[in-house]
């Protein structure tokens, strides 16, 4: 078992450490400590970034990279970087970096900043660790310790609804983690440690055991399917809005939603495999569970007045896309579902900033108040309308790119039915997002807003509340117009297709 | 060199105890000495089972079936090694926690008679010794819980000293049993001779539930709370953390070792059940409880439910690299449960001195301003809860795979709701510290206490969680190669 320690072994942990340790080290900063934390917390997020890029490269050409650490005989924690692995941590490697200048401009005057950067790195270590896990067990823990880490960040503000908002969101991932660790050790007794193998494992099981193969799927299923906010699991999802913006763009961006969808999406491809789960009839369950939802969440947005819970609503309804490319045999789809993962990503995160700096400059919550809003501050709102048309599916802008595959993939397998369920959700979406932006833009403003705080800046508001969603959204317009160049979201998520259905 | 090694966890704080008797006006020294002589002692010997297998010493002069036999084996080693560290822990804080007080020079004595009994259970290679030691563990267990002199913890200590008598005098007709049937008491020789029969099974229930009196085993389990809630915290600590186990180890003793070929699926069956019984039952009251250590004493109740709960896995699974990762899961629960049990009294024991009560609704603003105690709450907790990456995870991952193998699902249904409870309990407390209260100004407020508190919870994550492997080393076992 003794392997060399080469740095390709080293590698993956040393991306896990690179936020782990600083985050370790925030903890015991002293509250006044403002340069040291923003140097620790950007050294991290920066060194990450780095570590990520040599990451890519390696992947790209076809290297190896694990770290395996033997916990106890039989049991050993891995992290293993594969094509899918590393398009999750390379989303969360950048946006932790974005958000990380975005909360520290947003938490400027607010008390526990300590315990909340403290936590905010573990909640990204947890992610990484989620997306480099290399089993079914490393996966386990870490989708647990990202439970664990983002509790305190939903109660951070420490109101009654905040801590409401916490408790709610604890049930339900408590719940679900108990559900998805049932279904975990039950493969595991079944089959031995559950390897994650491009192309999936399990094809070879003997046909008596297909219907406890079934059984752990839907175990699974409901384990991820909490944290993908997947219908009627979803209830937590816009209860916990109350945390800080900061909080709420990494929740529904990168962390704890991405991290649902991705299991889905790794225990679909890399542990049953497509072929597999669409014989054993499970990629009608998840298809089916992902439409109602998606359908749902649109609705539900359409009548929401606060302006997160209607992103929430709308994130309900986009993560399932995720699950819907995953839940269609074929790699088009495939590569449609896969790309929307970084995608939706950088749309959400862009929308969530945006409704933060509302909030913050304006004391604007509701979309009812939005009247006007753009010329009051417009590079914001035009950040907010890049995000909302891509979500829409507006050509070029990234949305549109994972729409097109989604629809053409299900066409090329012959589910007609999805496009109905695209179509819907195009207009739903628009139904949504639509009237937000004709306020902001055509309404006159009010005579005064109900909260403004006049920063000093040259721009409409504090400039690291200002440049992350510019560059997020300046994300979303390229991921859409370069989505043919060579290390383009979509052309990883090709390159991903391709290795998931190699004969 | 083994006579020593095996000798020094018992005589050093015996030593220690008399010498803190001797000199109570510099007590709280010579302890913390006696305390980190002994936990040395202790890992050495744990280092050397480790290195070289089972050790094994006869004391007195006499030979086996008449002397005083000491013997070492991995799973004396792994509880040892949690009873040296934990003990040294539990030491650091109680100078700080008692620095001041009067009742300094009653504890130190009777905490280092307490650790004797300890480590002279984990090593007594026969049936009497043990007896010896489990009364002189009862005693000053029950002595030691009463040193607050409050008139609840007395009445709770003086009942838990009755208990403890019965619990012994009903193990001590077993061993009497025994004995008049086989003429020996060396748990090694009684193995090889001892065959199924009325006898042996009347002795066995004897000793089983004489113990399980002990170990708090629900429906046994009455006398714990009220005695665990309402000790000084560094004693209670002690004691959820390390005096049950003791009699727990010495029914896993018992039951794998002694009397292995004479225990049946059905006796393994109704330890389990009352397993279940004590998870869901224990979780429940802690869930009510309303003050934090009554909370942290019913979650005891519960913790010990799990360890029984091994019984009738270990029953099921046929000999094989399977049983042996089930028994070293077994182990790394009890030790876990040891770090962590310890680290959260101690932590809530801070809590209570900050807060002047521990009352669970109360205690948001103390919690809020003491960081790094709350931190120690939540891994110890999150230990207690069984999440990753704890010790307690990685055991209970094993044991609900034992049960998909044996085909006793109906566990997992008690594991998944214990599960639930625990951590409703646990964040119960935790969610008191996110208000809005003033912002501490620095993690650590009060090193020489916070610190042992925090070690202690975080070894049973990040060290048992993460490097379980050693209690596999220990106990001899390749484990499942892959």
């Amino acid at each position: 078992m003794s392997q060399l320690l080469t740095w390709t072994a080293l590698l993956p942990g040393a991306i896990l450490l690179s936020s782990l340790i600083p985050g370790a080290l925030i903890f015991l900063l002293k509250e006044e400590s403002h340069l040291l934390r923003g140097v620790l917390n950007m050294a991290g997020a920066i060194i990450k970034l780095v570590l990520v890029v040599v990451l890519i490269w390696g992947v790209f050409l076809g290297g190896v990279f694990e770290t395996r650490i033997s916990i106890a005989p039989g049991l050993d924690l891995v992290l293993h970087a594969d094509a899918l692995s590393v398009l999750f941590v390379t989303l969360s490697t950048v946006l932790w970096l974005v958000t990380t200048i975005y909360a520290i401009g947003y938490l400027e005057h607010s008390p526990n900043r300590s315990r909340f950067f403290g936590f905010f790195s573990l909640c990204v270590s947890a992610t990484v660790g989620i997306a480099l896990a290399g089993n079914l067990l490393t996966f386990v823990i870490f989708y647990e310790i990202l439970t664990l880490a983002t509790y305190p960040l939903v109660a951070h503000r420490g109101t009654p609804d905040a801590t409401r908002g916490a408790k709610i969101y604890l049930a339900y991932t408590m719940a679900g983690g108990v559900a998805l660790l049932i279904g975990a050790v039950w493969l595991r007794s079944l089959t031995g440690p559950v390897d994650f193998v491009e192309g999936g494992v399990l094809a070879t099981m003997p046909e008596a055991l297909h219907p406890q193969l079934i059984a752990i799927f839907l175990f699974l299923l409901v384990g991820l399917g909490v944290k993908a906010a997947l219908f009627p699991l979803h209830g937590w999802l816009p209860q916990s809005m109350v945390a800080p913006a900061p909080v709420s763009s990494l929740l529904h961006a990168v962390a704890v939603v991405k991290a649902g969808a991705f299991g889905i999406v790794r225990v679909v491809y890399d542990v049953y495999g497509v072929e597999f789960a669409s014989q054993l009839g499970l990629l009608t369950i998840l298809g089916v569970m992902a439409s109602i939802t998606i359908v749902y969440g649109s609705i539900m947005a359409l009548s929401q007045d606060g302006l997160k819970k209607r992103l929430a609503y709308s994130t309900v309804s986009q993560v399932s896309y995720i699950a819907l490319g995953a839940s269609i045999l074929g790699p088009i789809a495939t590569i449609g579902g896969v790309v929307h993962l970084v995608h939706q990503g950088i749309m959400k995160i862009t929308l969530f900033f945006c409704a933060g700096n509302y909030a913050e400059t304006l004391g604007v919550h509701k979309v009812s108040e939005m009247d006007g809003v753009g010329r009051r501050m417009p590079w914001t709102t035009l950040a907010f309308t890049v995000g909302a048309l891509g979500m829409i599916g507006i050509p070029p802008i990234a949305g549109f790119v994972s729409k097109w595959y989604l629809g053409l993939g299900a066409a090329e397998a012959g589910e007609h039915w999805v496009l109905l369920i695209l179509a819907a959700s195009t207009l739903l979406n628009a139904g949504y997002f639509l009237p937000i932006l004709y306020k902001a833009w055509f309404r006159e403003p009010p005579q005064s807003w109900p909260q403004e705080h006049v920063f000093d800046s040259r721009f409409e508001t504090m400039g690291a509340l200002l440049w992350p969603p510019l560059i997020t959204a300046a994300l979303c317009l390229l991921a859409g117009l370069l989505a043919m160049a060579p290390f383009s979201p979509l052309e990883w998520a090709t390159l991903i297709a391709r290795r998931e259905y190699a004969p | 060199m083994t006579t020593d090694s095996l000798i020094l966890p018992i005589a050093l704080p015996l030593l220690g105890a008399l010498l803190t008797t001797a000199l109570p006006r510099i007590a709280p020294v010579l302890g913390v000495i006696a305390a980190i002589l002994t936990a040395l002692s202790g890992l050495w010997l744990t280092g050397q089972v480790w290195g070289d297998a089972a050790q094994h010493v006869v004391l007195g002069g006499w030979a086996l079936p008449l002397g005083i036999g000491v013997a070492a084996d991995g799973l004396s080693a792994s509880l040892l090694a949690m009873s040296s560290l934990v003990g040294l822990g539990i030491s650091v804080y109680a100078v700080g926690y008692f620095s001041g007080s009067d009742r300094s020079p009653h504890f130190w004595p009777l905490w280092l008679l307490l650790w004797t009994a300890l480590n002279g259970i984990f090593l007594a290679a026969d049936l009497f010794n043990l007896y010896v030691m489990l009364e002189l563990l009862g005693l000053s267990a029950a002595a030691l819980g009463a040193l607050t002199n409050s008139r609840e913890a007395v009445a709770a200590n003086l009942r838990y000293l009755l208990v403890g008598l019965l619990g012994s005098m009903s193990y001590l007709l077993g061993v009497a049993l025994i004995y008049t049937a086989y003429g020996t008491l060396d748990i090694g020789l009684l193995s090889e001779r001892i065959q199924p029969s009325a006898l042996a099974a009347t002795s066995v229930v004897l000793m089983t539930a004489g113990l399980a009196l002990k170990a708090a085993l629900f429906p046994l389990h009455f006398w714990l709370p009220p005695a665990h809630a309402n000790a000084p915290a560094p004693v209670s600590a002690a004691l959820s953390a390390l005096v049950v186990k003791a009699a727990f180890y010495l029914i896993l003793r018992l039951w794998t070792d002694l009397f292995a070929n004479i225990t049946t699926t059905g006796a393994a069956f109704i330890l389990g059940a009352l397993g279940a019984g004590a998870i869901l039952w224990g979780s429940w009251r802690a869930l009510r409880a309303e003050r934090l250590k009554l909370l942290a004493a019913y979650s005891t109740v519960a913790q010990i439910g799990y360890l029984f709960l091994f019984f009738p896995l270990l029953q099921a699974m046929p000999p094989g690299p399977a049983r042996d990762d089930l028994f070293a899961a077994c182990v790394l629960m009890a030790v876990t449960h040891g770090f962590a049990k310890a680290g959260f009294f101690l932590a809530a024991g801070l809590v209570q001195k900050n807060a002047g009560h521990d009352r669970i609704d109360e205690l948001g603003g103390a919690a809020q301003s003491m960081p790094a105690t709350t931190f120690s709450i939540a891994l110890a907790g999150s230990a207690l809860i069984g999440l990753p990456p704890s010790g307690s995870f990685i055991a209970k991952w094993v044991m609900m795979r034992g049960a998909f193998e044996t085909g006793q699902w109906w566990w997992l249904i008690v594991i998944a709701t214990g599960t639930l409870l625990a951590a409703a309990y646990i964040f119960r407390v935790l969610s008191r510290a996110f208000g809005q209260e003033p912002t501490p100004r620095c993690f650590v407020t009060d090193a020489r206490a916070e610190i042992p508190a925090l070690l202690l919870a975080l070894s049973s994550v990040a060290l048992l969680g993460l490097a379980a492997g050693p209690i596999w080393s220990l106990l001899g076992f390749e484990g499942v190669q892959t």
